[in-house]
């Protein structure tokens, strides 16, 4: 609680969790005042330009892009929550695992960390998808960004464990009787939740991203729209080069506000619990 | 071994380790384009067999197979037909040797679009774009971002008040977005910088002074968008790690001694300065990857633009030199990250082991 007023006094944080949370909270409840059924239907022209009747205009093939972008939000937010708690999940377990236990399958669990670090996960996404010829779907996409992410949560839940694992009251509850699975429940869980809170808001900002440009390329899912391939459409059709802005922009603007409100909660988050950053 | 030369001993472990690691990047690259349900032949196939009568399509089909070293084959490359008449599958692991062996002689194999051209010579005339683009790009973003990081840590006050936040926005603009906001302010609207290619299509690859000066006319927009993003992310981790060394002893004491604030601005760069390359060492990967859709954006003729061709036309084997390549390289920039750590970290040269990686 106390921890929560103390970021409540950080504008940087405020500003971003009502930009999130109200782009949540957007995605969630639009659709009961817009009708997405009709979201990839002809209702005008190409590329007609914003009005009263389509707020947003239209894209190359007619479709009201308010709707377009709706559904391309909620699919984009998806794919982040899938492959951020996926990412975090298998992240957390192999750190503390590895920070914790040490021996032969650390250094194992290790190697395949800092291997996967460094191979590029842009290649291996780029890798599999293109391989894939149907069932490209939004769900698969996502599951391929966290496998390709987690090693960066274990890396970092990794060192905060080892650091964790020497301290005097990890001694004392051992000496006490505790078996390891009490002592990372108890004592190490706690003390490494918020860090992990942080790493899984950087990994659902990393998965919008990846997830766009993975679709920006032409390697989207096939199954939905996301703001990616609503990206990925309009530079086919040419927007950019005639100038037709709102086939770029608002895309551009919502996936630049999603992770622009995320790095500042990040952020802020980073300058509470580390003191001498917030004075 | 080694240990009178530690700094010396660890190069040599992390060569050893990126070589590894180079393998498993070449098994990947073979393995994951076999789990997916393309299969280069049938893509070449739909485009050969047309008109063919069905023994010239098997014909053509086994022709193919042998290509792509699926069949065996006798020592004089005639195709092994058994008993039933059928041709004899190369098993997988046979497979991923003679890839590998093709590999690691720089054979990537023919391209399936553009059929009898080899991947390497497309790639070849790839690269040179792209190390013209990201190597000045990166390094200089890299240079710049945590020069305003240091000095807004420094600084503080309305300089970081007015940094910081710009630098954060910069860091949460995807390049391709930043790259097309560019295009349409200063291509489109403006009309002051050319969208699209790396030179004007009048001219001729030549070393003319028009030439030279189309190329850095080209050059402005895509330098700029990856250059200004990069600089942004950087200077936040240098602006971090600056208040924390800011507020260790040896830098009051430096301060208490009354030395210049340049003397003490060079140790707090010194001592901030490793964390940043170790972060460096990790966030190539992902700096290549943007990079390499900037030039997408731009119709910038390097890898990515290459790459983009043979997404959009299911030309598998060039993505898959191409992505071997960008690996091999951003392994490469690892290592020579890691051999600066080595010369710089004095628990390197004290023989000591490095915590983490």
């Amino acid at each position: 609680m106390k921890l929560l007023r103390n970021l409540l006094k950080s504008p940087m944080f405020v500003i971003g969790a009502v930009l999130f949370f109200g782009t949540i909270l957007f995605a969630i409840f639009a659709p009961f005042f817009i009708d997405l059924k009709t979201a990839m239907d002809r209702v005008g022209g190409q590329y007609l330009e914003p009005s009263g009747s389509f707020w947003l205009g239209t894209d190359d093939l007619g479709r009201d892009y308010v709707k377009l972008l709706l559904q391309g939000l909620r699919s984009s937010l998806y794919v982040g929550f899938l492959a951020g708690v996926l990412a975090t999940t298998v992240g957390t377990l192999v750190g503390i695992y590895g920070g914790f236990k040490g021996g032969i399958i650390d250094d194992i669990l290790n190697m395949f960390t800092n291997l996967f670090i460094v191979i590029p996960s842009f290649v291996v996404l780029i890798l599999v998808s293109a391989s894939l010829e149907q069932g490209r779907s939004l769900t698969i996409i996502a599951l391929l960004i966290g496998a390709t992410t987690w090693p960066w949560t274990a890396r970092s839940v990794r060192a905060q464990a080892s650091s964790l694992k020497s301290r005097d009251h990890i001694s004392l509850a051992r000496i006490n009787g505790a078996n390891t699975l009490q002592i990372i429940y108890k004592h190490i869980l706690p003390y490494l939740a918020s860090y992990v809170f942080m790493v899984f808001i950087m990994q659902v900002a990393s998965g919008i991203l990846s997830e766009s440009a993975i679709s920006m390329i032409g390697l989207g899912p096939m199954d939905n729209v996301s703001l990616g391939v609503i990206l990925n459409q309009a530079k086919n059709a040419g927007a950019l080069g005639d100038g037709i802005w709102w086939g770029i922009f608002p895309a551009s603007i919502i996936i630049t506000v999603i992770v622009f409100a995320l790095f500042l909660i990040n952020n802020s988050m980073e300058g509470v619990f580390n003191p001498r950053l917030r004075k | 071994m080694l240990k009178q030369y530690p700094t010396l001993r660890y190069i040599l472990q992390r060569g050893v380790w990126y070589f590894l690691t180079f393998l498993v990047a070449i098994a990947i690259n073979f393995i994951l384009p076999r789990l997916g349900d393309r299969n280069p032949v049938d893509i070449m196939m739909a485009k050969a067999s047309q008109g063919l009568s069905d023994e010239a399509v098997k014909e053509k089909r086994e022709s193919f197979e042998k290509e792509f070293g699926l069949i065996e084959v006798t020592a004089e490359g005639k195709i092994i037909h058994d008993a039933n008449g059928k041709t004899v599958k190369v098993s997988g692991f046979n497979q991923f040797l003679n890839y590998l062996k093709m590999t690691l002689s720089g054979d990537l194999g023919k391209s399936i679009q553009k059929y009898p051209k080899n991947v390497s010579d497309i790639i070849i005339e790839a690269v040179p774009w792209t190390l013209a683009l990201q190597f000045p790009s990166i390094l200089l973003g890299w240079i710049f971002g945590n020069v305003l990081g240091a000095l807004a840590a420094y600084r503080r006050g309305v300089f970081d008040r007015v940094i910081f936040p710009m630098a954060l926005f910069m860091s949460s603009v995807p390049f391709f977005v930043f790259g097309m906001v560019l295009v349409y302010w200063f291509a489109v609207v403006l009309g002051w910088f050319p969208a699209m290619e790396a030179y004007s299509g009048a001219l001729n690859p030549s070393l003319s002074l028009e030439f030279i000066g189309s190329m850095g006319y080209h050059y402005v927009l895509p330098f700029f968008s990856i250059f200004l993003i990069l600089a942004g992310g950087q200077a936040i981790g240098m602006r971090s790690m600056g208040i924390y060394e800011l507020g260790t002893d040896y830098i009051k004491y430096a301060k208490w001694l009354g030395l210049k604030e340049t003397k003490i601005l060079s140790y707090l760069f010194r001592n901030a300065m490793l964390p940043q390359l170790t972060g460096l060492a990790l966030s190539i990967g992902s700096m290549v990857g943007g990079a390499l859709i900037t030039e997408m954006i731009f119709s910038y003729p390097g890898l990515g633009m290459a790459m983009l061709t043979a997404i959009g036309s299911n030309d598998y084997t060039v993505i898959q030199g191409c992505t071997l390549l960008v690996t091999t390289s951003v392994l490469v920039a690892n290592f020579s990250v890691d051999i600066m750590i080595g010369f710089l970290d004095p628990r390197v040269k004290a023989g000591m082991q490095m915590g983490g990686k």
